[in-house]
Parts: C-alpha cells; structure tokens; sequence
C-alpha cells in the first residue's frame, strides 16, 4: 500500500510518501517570515503557492504516477486554521481525482506513531516537544492520554520568543541553542512545574528583562537549563507513575541536544530506554503523516470528504484502534 | 549516606526504604519516615541544590500549617537541608486501589482539598499517589510541590491535575462529581474554582 500524506499545520509544508516498510520521498518547504514570528496568513500563502509543485515533486521523486497512490492523508489538526485548509484543500481534490480514499490525521498523533516506527520502541512514555506543543503522553485504553502539559505556551514558541527578544531571526530555537553552548554561569530564573504541568511564559519573561545586565549566552544557557530541567522532572515523574520504561522523544524541539542528553541521563538513572527517531522525522514532516494516515485507514478509518480541519484537535479526541 | 545513618544510629538494623519515587527516597524506622530529596543528575548541581533544599524547607512548614488548618497529615518531627522526618501513616496510597474506594472516600478526597484551598495552600501534585487511607481517613502527603497561593488559576490547576490523573490513569471520570461535592462542602469559594478547572482543560495551542 502507498500512502501519501500532506503536513501544513504551521510553518513547514512537506509532503511524504511512504509503503509499509519504507519511506518513498519526502519533500519539504519551510516558510521563514523576514522578520518577527509567523504570520498565519502569509504562512498559509507560501504553502498554498508551493504545495501542487511539492506534491509533484515529491511522487516524482518516489518514482510514482499519481494512480500509484493508494491513499491520501492530511494534518486535520492541531494547528493554524488558514494553514490547515491548505493541506485539506488540496487533499480533497487530490482524493476526488485520483478517486482514492482520504484520512484526516491528528498531528500530534502522527509525531508519536512515526517516532515508535522510526525508533522501534513498543510502548513508550512520550515526551512531546514543538513550537506550540508540550506534552507528555502515554498509551492507555485506545487512546493517547495527556499526562502532563504547558499550561500556557510550548517550549518551541518560548525559545522562539527569547530568540525574537535577543533578534535572531525565525526558528529562534537553534540559535538559542547554539548561543547556551558559550554560557556558563545559572542565572536565577522561575521553575514553574504544577504536579505534572509546567509554564514557560514567566520564564521567558524573566529571561527576557535580564538582557539589559546578562549576558546572551549565559541568559540562553539559564533558559535552557531551566526550562528542560522542568520538562525532564515532569516526564521522570509521569514515568514513575505509569510504571512504563521506555521514553520516547519527539517533536522539533526534540533536535536540541542538551535536551536529549538531559533526558538520557534521566532515563539511565530511572533505569528506562531512550528513543528518539531520526533527525528528518523529528521536526513537522509529511512521512509522519502518510504513516499514520496509513495505520488509520488498515484498521478501517477513513473519511467524507466534507471533513473539516480542527485546529484545536487534542491527542486524547482521537480513537487508536491499531493498538491494543 | 551520612543523613540516613546518623538520624537512625541508635537503632541497631538500618532503615527500611520504603519507596523510591522520581523525587526523594522514602525511608521507614521505628514507625518514622525519612523523606530524602534525591540529587538528579540530569540538572546542574546548583540548580539540584536549591531545588531540594528549597522544596524540603517548604514542605516541612506548609505541612504543619495544613495540619493546624484540619487537613489529615503526617507530623513533622525534624529537619535538614534535603531532608524531613515524618510520622508514619501505615495505611495504603489510594492509587492501588482507586476505582474501588467507598463514595464517601472520594467525598473525602474534595474535603481535604476544601480545607487545604481555604487554608490559603494549594498542594501543587494531586495525584493518587499522593493519599493514603488509614483507619477511613485519607491523608494527604508528599506537599514538596506545594505552595501559599489563593488564586483561583492556582486552585484550578490543584484540581485539574488531580482530575487529570482520574481521568487518564484511572479511566473513573465518574467520581470526580464526589471529589467536587466534598470539595464545595469544605471551601466556600468552590463555584469559581470549578469553572475555571473547566477553562483549563479546554486551553492548548492555537488560542
């Protein structure tokens, strides 16, 4: 089976075409706004400008024609509204025409399933990490359950928002990460862990009034060290309550490698495995996707064409049928 | 470790570890408790540091204020720098055995964190794991996480995470009706904690 699938819930447009076993292609297209953060609208304009010649791009480059394809599957959410109906859009008619069956998949979701595939772990813990999503989630009775969450913004979107403080240009993350290799000295910033949830704006608050007196390096460090020991405490403590031993990271922000490691350490200390997938498959991809929409539809999902995107879809709405 | 020994050196056998959580070590002698904050390697050992110490002290002082407030707790009996000497509750944390609980316990749960929230204190880590039933009361434990706070943001989360955990791990959303019954008995500003809970859960990215 062939299943193509179409990822545009924020700033990266990418398209991925995968069989059971393997990844055929993947072609992607990031929109970078000039200056600030992401525009919805402008984001939504660069996907809608590139998304017929990506999808082309990428059956192409798969070694496809489009009848080849068995079946189509979008990001229905979480995400940006106008940036979502990009990728329903064009899924719509890509579904219409080639007369194939059509599958809305949650985003969030997607990340999971991938990164299990990806990295071969069974039954994690997972660790959720992007701009706008932080969350810690397990398997349990057909669905994937939040066990802890941002109360206010993702980590993504925070290091992002530092960064923009700092003006660096968008994704501020990297940089930032770059930038805390150079600190070393703990700047005394708020920990806000609430039981198995956390918060990151009065962190970056705090982080960003201290520009006029420290250091960017050392802000950077401090704002990292911070904000993933909150993340590494919370997931450590949703590991000793759901008796699971097995991590698995994902999500962009799962790139950072103070992160990682952070979490490695956790993990040899509590005595569980890390996973992580590929670097390609960490970030938002279209492969996620395809994969999922694939899973979804061989355990007998799909859906009418008159689906709409849900741009506040939660991983906890969405029924896991191929798991027991 | 040197904390261990020298607060049991009379005691001719060692202590008896109880529990290991992602937190602290629980020790038990002579029907004492000995709450020892872990040092977690994944931090920077100054942030380690003042994390324990600051949680150790915190605990201590807002377990006896809960506990002057008629909230069932265990007695502190001594402190040091990343460690607390409790009383022992020889009972069973509510977690193993949730689903089945008599409704007058889940009532129970809401009253405690009634007359907790009313004392000005939200605890900051409801969870199962955190009550223990002894003798058909529930006591509340393992306050390293809470906090002097009245907002109603704060109370609301107090619950939601407590709701959270019910409804995630337990799957037994049905008794949070009790839990909120206890809760409305016990602490008078209930109504507005319980809507905002209700806003909580429906807040995630993309607002």
């Amino acid at each position: 089976m062939i299943s193509l699938g179409i990822e545009a819930t924020a700033w990266n447009l990418s398209i991925g075409i995968v069989n059971e076993e393997e990844i055929l292609s993947m072609k992607s297209s990031a929109y970078e706004p000039e200056s600030g953060g992401i525009h919805p609208r402008e984001a939504s304009q660069n996907h809608s400008e590139n998304i017929s010649s990506l999808i082309k791009e990428a059956i192409e480059s798969a070694n496809l024609n489009p009848h080849d394809i068995d079946i189509i599957s979008f990001s229905q959410g979480p995400g940006m509204g106008q940036c979502l109906r990009v990728a329903a859009t064009a899924s719509r008619a890509l579904s219409l025409s080639l007369e194939k069956p059509l599958i809305g998949v949650n985003h969030c979701i997607a990340h999971i399933e991938v990164g299990r595939w990806d990295s071969g772990s069974k039954d994690p813990l997972v660790l959720y990490v992007s701009g706008a999503n932080s969350q810690v989630l397990g398997y349990r009775y057909k669905k994937y359950r939040v066990f802890g969450e941002t109360l206010d913004i993702g980590i993504g979107n925070a290091l992002d928002k530092l960064g923009r403080s700092m003006n660096l240009s968008h994704p501020g993350g990297p940089k930032i990460e770059k930038l805390a290799r150079e600190g070393s000295h703990l700047i005394d910033l708020p920990y806000t862990v609430k039981g198995m949830d956390f918060s990151f704006s009065g962190l970056v608050t705090s982080a960003e009034n201290k520009l006029k007196e420290e250091s960017r390096e050392n802000i950077a460090f401090s704002m990292q060290e911070t904000a993933f020991s909150m993340l590494t405490e919370v997931t450590e403590r949703a590991m000793a309550h759901s008796d699971s031993n097995q991590l698995l990271l994902c999500g962009g922000v799962g790139n950072n490698s103070r992160l990682q490691n952070m979490l490695r350490i956790m993990c040899e200390e509590f005595g569980s495995e890390f996973y992580i997938p590929r670097s390609k498959l960490l970030g938002d991809n279209g492969v996620m996707i395809a994969h999922t929409g694939m899973k979804m539809y061989r355990s007998g999902i799909s859906h009418p064409s008159s689906i709409e995107v849900r741009p506040n879809f939660r991983p906890d709405q969405a029924e896991i049928l191929w798991r027991d | 470790m040197d904390i261990e020994r020298s607060t049991f050196s009379s005691i001719n056998s060692g202590p008896k570890l109880m529990d290991r959580g992602a937190e602290a070590k629980i020790y038990l002698k002579n029907n004492k408790i000995l709450k020892l904050r872990i040092s977690k390697s994944y931090r920077l050992n100054e942030l380690d540091r003042r994390i324990r110490r600051h949680r150790t002290k915190k605990e201590a002082k807002i377990i006896s204020d809960s506990r002057k407030k008629g909230v069932p707790t265990p007695i502190v009996l001594d402190l040091g720098d990343f460690y607390i000497l409790l009383e022992y509750i020889n009972g069973k944390k509510i977690k193993d055995d949730f689903e089945n609980l008599s409704f007058d316990k889940y009532v129970q749960i809401g009253q405690n964190i009634g007359k907790l929230h009313s004392a000005g204190i939200v605890h900051g880590d409801l969870t199962t794991s955190n009550m223990i039933l002894f003798n058909g009361k529930i006591y509340l434990i393992d306050f390293g996480l809470a906090e002097y706070d009245m907002h109603v943001e704060s109370r609301g989360v107090d619950l939601h995470v407590l709701f959270q955990d019910i409804k995630s791990y337990h799957n037994k959303e049905e008794v949070i009706k009790h839990i909120k019954k206890g809760y409305s008995e016990a602490f008078e500003g209930s109504n507005k904690v319980f809507k905002r809970v209700s806003d909580i859960s429906k807040r995630g990215r993309y607002n």
